[in-house]
């Protein structure tokens, strides 16, 4: 039995798909415990509403207007505070951009450490532990905590969610003691525009490579990505190009995704673009190298060139997808 | 002003990673040793900083075995002034939280103004180190940047936060910066540079003179790693046949009924 407080990333006014898969893992790992979820910000309006459904005994609402944009000092005192107030014995977030600046910062307030990135997690013998992918997924390890709390980032996507039991959701506000000013602020946010889902959490990914030869040629993406409600991504040859953002890339120096379905579209399978997406749950390789190494890592693979391959997908795709 | 450099020495991306024996590392024979490839870009990013100055000094930073001084030879001889190794047995093993402790202490020793890392190190992809060392120095920290602007008492950096947007942000100094791709193209080191670099300073500091012998080591570290194995091999895929309009509407179907992920 362990409780286990959740920290729950909001978006756009609700909590994100990530909080989904956290609380209701953290549900059946805690076997009995308290499942507490908590949310930083500076206006959350209702997105602590609803939260008992996806498992939260009692949700943490932590407000305050130091928290109205990322600040990662005032972040990390404000969630380490909740965090000492609540005393869980184990605290888990997304391994997502933010989760990745957070959680190491906050926990180093509390003198506890962070297994991060990790794509699995169990009871061990000493309490929960977790598994984590190294050497650009070359090995995989164990990891364990030896710190009260232990903090635990998970890579997106990793667990899949069935029926959770529900919780209380009881809502309860903290006080966060925080400073005027850490430092650090947020000046302007450019954005490419659109509600972009962003890659390293995106369910359903389809990624181009050097082969798609432009820019516009990405755009043969947009509508089977649409149709399946995904991200587009790209390989680092894409990218240096210029035929996508580095934002696109997928890699070691890119992004780690870990989604349901990866498309690979004419795109080798070098290392270092494995190193970004070998976990991927089902990966489809389009080339037309039948000896491309990206073959021997894919579930399902079409021998064949892209150019041909994309519209009749998004072809079929449209036929069963669009109703 | 003292500008500070961490940098982690790593395997090669195209090394082969053998398991060791019992389970609980990796077999480090036949690894070709590199600087961890974001520390480049910070190494690169803080020498332009000093010569923007017009003074100070670049100072690399790395806790790791004796080895790791090939990797701080290579940053010196790209520009660096000298550099400080922490290597000795006590600090072996170490994880994030250690390892951040005894470099926020040198970097405190060294009184150090501005701190440049790597986003990640590619051995671990821990992705924690420089924030913790900016947490403990209560130093604001910015990761992932790939764009800075000096402005004396502050800097103005941009980040990419996700989902299209990038983050500018104005951080004041001193502070922790990690630095990602697109933020500059390190230079090589020049052969004079090489010739140079083996005369410049290295300090030692054991983690007594830093204060941290309870925080260093692997019987200090509040994160374990065992059990070491290769990822399971994927079973082998199944490359469609046929015509490409019927095969394209296979792959729909398997991926709709069978993989369920439609
Ligand atoms: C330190 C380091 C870091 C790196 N980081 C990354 C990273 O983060 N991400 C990354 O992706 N790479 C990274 N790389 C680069 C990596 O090694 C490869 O060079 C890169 O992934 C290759 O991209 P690609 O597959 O698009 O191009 P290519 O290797 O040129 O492959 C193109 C593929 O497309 C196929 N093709 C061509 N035309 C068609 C067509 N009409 N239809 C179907 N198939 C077609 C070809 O058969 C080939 O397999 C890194 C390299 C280094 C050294
Ligand atoms: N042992 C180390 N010595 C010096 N710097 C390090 C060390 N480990 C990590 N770093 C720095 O912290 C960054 C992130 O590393 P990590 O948190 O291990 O992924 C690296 O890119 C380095 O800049």
């Amino acid at each position: 039995m362990a409780d286990i407080l959740v920290f729950c990333e909001v978006a756009g006014g609700k909590v994100k798909g990530t909080a989904r898969e956290l609380l209701g893992k953290a549900k059946e790992l805690a076997d009995g415990g308290d499942v507490t979820a908590c949310l930083l910000g500076s206006d959350l309006g209702d997105a602590a509403d609803g939260l008992g459904e996806l498992g939260a005994d009692t949700v943490i609402k932590v407000e305050h207007d130091a928290l109205a944009s990322y600040v990662p000092g005032a972040w990390a005192a404000a969630l380490s505070q909740a965090i000492e107030d609540n005393n869980p014995d184990v605290v888990l977030g997304a391994a997502s951009v933010l989760g990745k600046d957070l959680l190491p910062r906050a926990a180093a307030l509390l003198e506890a450490g962070v297994a991060a990135d990790c794509t699995d997690l169990r009871e061990g013998d000493d309490g929960i532990e977790g598994t984590r992918s190294l050497y650009s997924g070359k090995a995989l390890a164990t990891v364990s905590v030896n710190s009260e709390p232990k903090f635990f980032s998970i890579r997106p996507n990793s667990f899949v969610i069935g029926d959770v039991e529900a919780g209380d959701g009881d809502v309860e506000d903290f006080e966060a003691d925080l400073e005027d000013d850490y430092g650090y602020e947020v000046v302007e946010v450019e954005s490419s525009g659109g509600d972009v889902i962003d890659l390293t959490e995106a369910t359903r990914i389809i990624s181009g490579g050097r082969s798609l030869k432009s820019l516009e040629n990405f755009g043969l993406f947009d509508e089977p990505a649409r149709l399946m409600g995904g991200a587009i991504g790209a390989s680092r040859a894409a990218v240096d190009a210029g035929y996508a953002t580095h934002s696109m890339q997928v890699g070691q120096t890119g992004k780690v995704v870990n989604p349901q379905l990866y498309i690979a579209a004419g795109i080798s399978g070098a290392i270092q673009h494995l190193a970004g997406m070998r976990t991927s749950k089902v990966i489809v390789a389009i080339n037309k190298d039948a000896d491309a190494p990206i073959f021997q890592h894919a579930t399902y693979g079409i021998v064949g060139d892209l150019f041909e391959v994309m519209p009749m997908l998004t072809e079929e795709l449209a036929k069963v997808l669009s109703d | 002003m003292k500008i500070g450099v961490l940098l982690k020495q790593v395997p090669d991306t195209e090394s082969k990673i053998r398991i060791a024996g019992g389970g609980d590392g990796i077999e480090d024979g036949d690894i070709k040793w590199i600087i961890n490839p974001y520390d480049e870009y910070a190494v690169e990013e803080a020498i332009r900083l000093k010569e923007k100055l017009g003074e100070g000094e670049v100072i690399i930073l790395s806790l790791g075995p004796a080895r790791t001084l090939d990797a701080a030879r290579t940053a010196l001889a790209m520009g660096g002034d000298r550099a400080v190794i922490l290597d000795e047995d006590a600090f072996q093993g170490s994880d994030a939280y250690g390892t951040a402790k005894a470099l926020a202490a040198a970097i405190e020793k060294e009184e150090i103004g501005i701190v440049f890392g790597g986003r990640q190190a590619i051995d671990l992809d821990n992705n924690q180190v420089p924030q913790i060392v900016g947490g403990l120095l209560g130093w604001p920290h910015a990761t992932w940047i790939n764009s800075f602007e000096f402005e004396g008492d502050s800097a103005t950096v941009k980040r990419p936060v996700g989902g299209g947007s990038v983050d500018v942000v104005k951080v004041s100094i001193p502070a922790v910066f990690t630095c990602s791709k697109g933020l500059n193209e390190p230079r090589y080191a020049s052969l004079p540079g090489i010739m140079k670099a083996k005369r410049k300073p290295v300090t030692k500091y054991s983690a007594d003179d830093l204060g941290v012998s309870d925080d260093v080591g692997a019987d200090n570290a509040l994160t374990v790693l065992s059990d070491f194995t290769p990822p399971a091999a994927r079973p082998a895929g199944r490359i469609l046949q046929g015509e490409l309009s019927d095969q394209v509407a296979e792959l729909v179907k398997l991926l709709r009924e069978e993989a369920k992920v439609l």
